[in-house]
């Protein structure tokens, strides 16, 4: 059982839940950008929230199924069809054998995911299914899919769907202006007083400079305390030796156009980090197409772990 | 003999928000501080925490990753504290580790032909990185340079930033280290295994990418290999462990082609043997550490 990939969209590619425990040798996390998307579309077609999808980003793949199928497609609104008629996101397809998918423009958003009930069975490498495509790592050989590509589907394992349809009150929404919650801390003291409430108190537009490692938001720039640079930091006041970087971390090279780390974020690097987006809001940032106006909210860990548990909540109303 | 041994003060602890404890060993680069960061690094692991889902030494600094549905915060760094007391007392500051030789063909011209297309807008347009590199540091020659570059070892402080990328301390007294400014604005390509330099710390690019490192040459052989073909990597598709110490052997275009047959062939295997790295000793006289050390590896 597979896919043919008539077209292979603008970068789609193989991701799952993550890929965790080698960080710490520079391997990301990886995995849908918009977890909570990711996971619906599995739980339409009766998979685990461990399965693979595929992940779309704009504009999105055309290919014809081998066998019957059955898909979900959730995340970004986007014009769904079937040999050519629109069908419905957010619910459970069934496809024939030869039938054609392909996907029309993107009214919000950015990413998109397509669920089958089995799975993309790509090869488990590291415990995850999920394409680092810097390393040449996981996915489909690796890689973003091209056209010609032929995408294995595993067999149904899942105990039978979880929901037909997701409910509107569940789906996330894609919205043009979103706060983010924050935790300021990392070297967050580096930054002047002022340089801090430009942090919390603009709107910041997130740039077209935004893909899988990492988006980069513009606005007002933010002042770094001058001081003398410890040895093996670097020259400019945002520099830092060389250390870990959070997944969510925000950093601010030269006092310019904040960057949000995102899932296949480089694991470490020589630019201080003043507040990190907290799990829950992740997906937040994932969901956000360029021109989306940003206020990043901070919040205390306390605030942080209760998001957390609402986060959880949700994903249990599905999975129920 | 150069400096006495650095007393680090306490690390700063502090939140990469509700996934990540940061530890800040120090502000500074320093063998003591990366030193204490991979020992912490070692015994957190070794406790075996539940919840605790990556454990990421840098130079000078601690990244933990951690569950906060298994771990609470405020109970993970109670036990992170710990350990930084148990590596505060320790009697011994030794690591067991191994030395390896990394052959590099330097100034090689693939190197100089990635150093040429990125001139434009480099500190030192008219010449070459290495160029650029003897001058920063008062040197009379690009071969002075690269002398100094391969004559004493590197201690592997971190791994990472991206698969398997190593960044690498020399084992020398503070005068001596070498320093090279980064690229004023980031290369958006470098070639895989570039041996690379940036403020006091060598690379080699693990796979083809951006970068901001000025470039010297290019290493013989694989550090990165997925798909794991030859026998350094049956364990492991990625090469360097933190604490690892290389010696770089610099190899002419005969000997880089010779090495590309053995890899080609599957048949290379890394020159490398077990050593004993001595804090004190290195702080204190690094030249006859690293004189006992390299006579390991020469005595393979």
């Amino acid at each position: 059982m597979a896919f043919d990939i008539l077209e292979p969209g603008l970068a789609t590619s193989v991701q799952d839940r993550g890929r965790f425990g080698y960080y710490n040798v520079g391997i990301p996390q990886g995995g849908a950008m918009d977890q909570l998307s990711a996971s619906m579309a599995n739980a339409l077609v009766g998979n685990t929230a461990d399965d693979a999808v595929l992940e779309c980003a704009y504009l999105g793949p055309r290919f014809t199924t081998d066998t019957d199928a059955v898909i979900a497609v959730t995340g970004a609104p986007v014009e769904v069809r079937v040999n050519g008629t629109p069908v419905d996101e957010w619910s459970r397809l069934s496809l024939a054998a030869g039938d054609e998918v392909s996907f029309g423009m993107l009214s919000g958003g950015t990413r998109y995911y397509i669920a089958v009930q089995g799975g993309i069975d790509v090869p488990v490498v590291l415990g995850s299914r999920s394409t680092y495509t810097l390393g040449a790592l996981g996915g489909f050989q690796g890689r973003a899919l091209k056209a010609g590509d032929t995408v294995p589907v595993g067999a149904p394992s899942g105990s039978g769907p979880a929901m037909d349809v997701i409910p509107e009150n569940l789906r996330p929404v894609h919205a043009k202006e979103v706060t983010v919650r924050i935790l300021p801390g990392l070297y967050d003291h580096r930054l002047t007083a002022e340089g801090m409430e430009t942090l919390v108190s603009a709107a910041w537009k997130l740039t077209p400079v935004a893909d899988r490692m990492g988006l980069r938001y513009s606005g007002p720039d933010l002042e770094w305390k001058p001081r003398i640079q410890p040895f093996g930091a670097g020259s400019d006041p945002s520099n830092i030796v060389d250390a870990g970087y959070a997944i969510g971390s925000i950093q601010v090279p030269g006092g310019k156009e904040p960057i949000v780390l995102h899932r296949d974020a480089v694991s470490g690097g020589g630019y201080a980090m003043v507040a990190t987006v907290i799990s829950a809001d992740m997906d937040v940032v994932a969901r956000s197409a360029p021109g989306t106006l940003t206020h990043f909210e901070p919040v205390t860990m306390e605030q942080a772990l209760a998001a957390r548990a609402d986060a959880a909540e949700v994903r249990r109303a599905v999975w129920a | 003999m150069s400096h006495a041994p650095q007393h680090l003060e306490a690390a700063r602890y502090t939140w990469g928000g509700d996934e990540f404890l940061f530890v800040e060993i120090s502000e500074s680069m320093s063998l003591a501080a990366n030193f204490k960061a991979n020992a912490m690094a070692a015994r957190l692991a070794a406790r075996a925490i539940d919840g605790v889902v990556d454990i990421c030494p840098a130079n000078a600094s601690l990244l933990v990753r951690f569950d906060p549905d298994t771990v609470p915060p405020d109970e993970l760094e109670s036990l992170v504290r710990e350990v930084e007391e148990e590596v505060a007392h320790l009697s011994e500051q030794t690591l067991e580790t191994r030395i390896i030789e990394i052959p590099v063909w330097y100034d090689d011209p693939y190197t100089r032909e990635t150093g040429a297309r990125f001139r434009k807008g480099h500190q030192r347009p008219e010449g070459t990185d290495l160029d650029f590199a003897a001058e920063e540091n008062g040197l009379s020659s690009p071969q002075e340079f690269i002398r100094k570059h391969h004559e004493s070892p590197w201690l592997v402080s971190m791994v990472g930033f991206v698969a398997g990328l190593p960044f690498m301390f020399q084992i020398v007294p503070h005068e001596d280290q070498l320093e090279v400014p980064k690229y004023l604005s980031p290369r958006t390509d470098t070639p895989p295994l570039t041996v690379g330099h940036g403020g006091c710390f060598a690379c080699i690019y693990s796979v083809r990418g951006a970068g901001g490192y000025q470039m010297f040459g290019i290493a013989a052989a694989p550090i990165f290999d997925p798909a794991q073909k030859l026998a350094d990597f049956s364990d492991f598709m990625i090469f360097f462990r933190p604490g690892d110490i290389v010696k770089f052997k610099p190899i002419d275009e005969d000997e880089y082609t010779a090495i590309q047959a053995e890899v080609e062939a599957g048949t290379f295997t890394y020159r490398q043997t077990p050593v004993t790295f001595d804090l004190q000793k290195a702080l204190t006289d690094p030249s006859a550490h690293n004189r006992d050390i390299l006579e390991k590896l020469n005595g393979i």
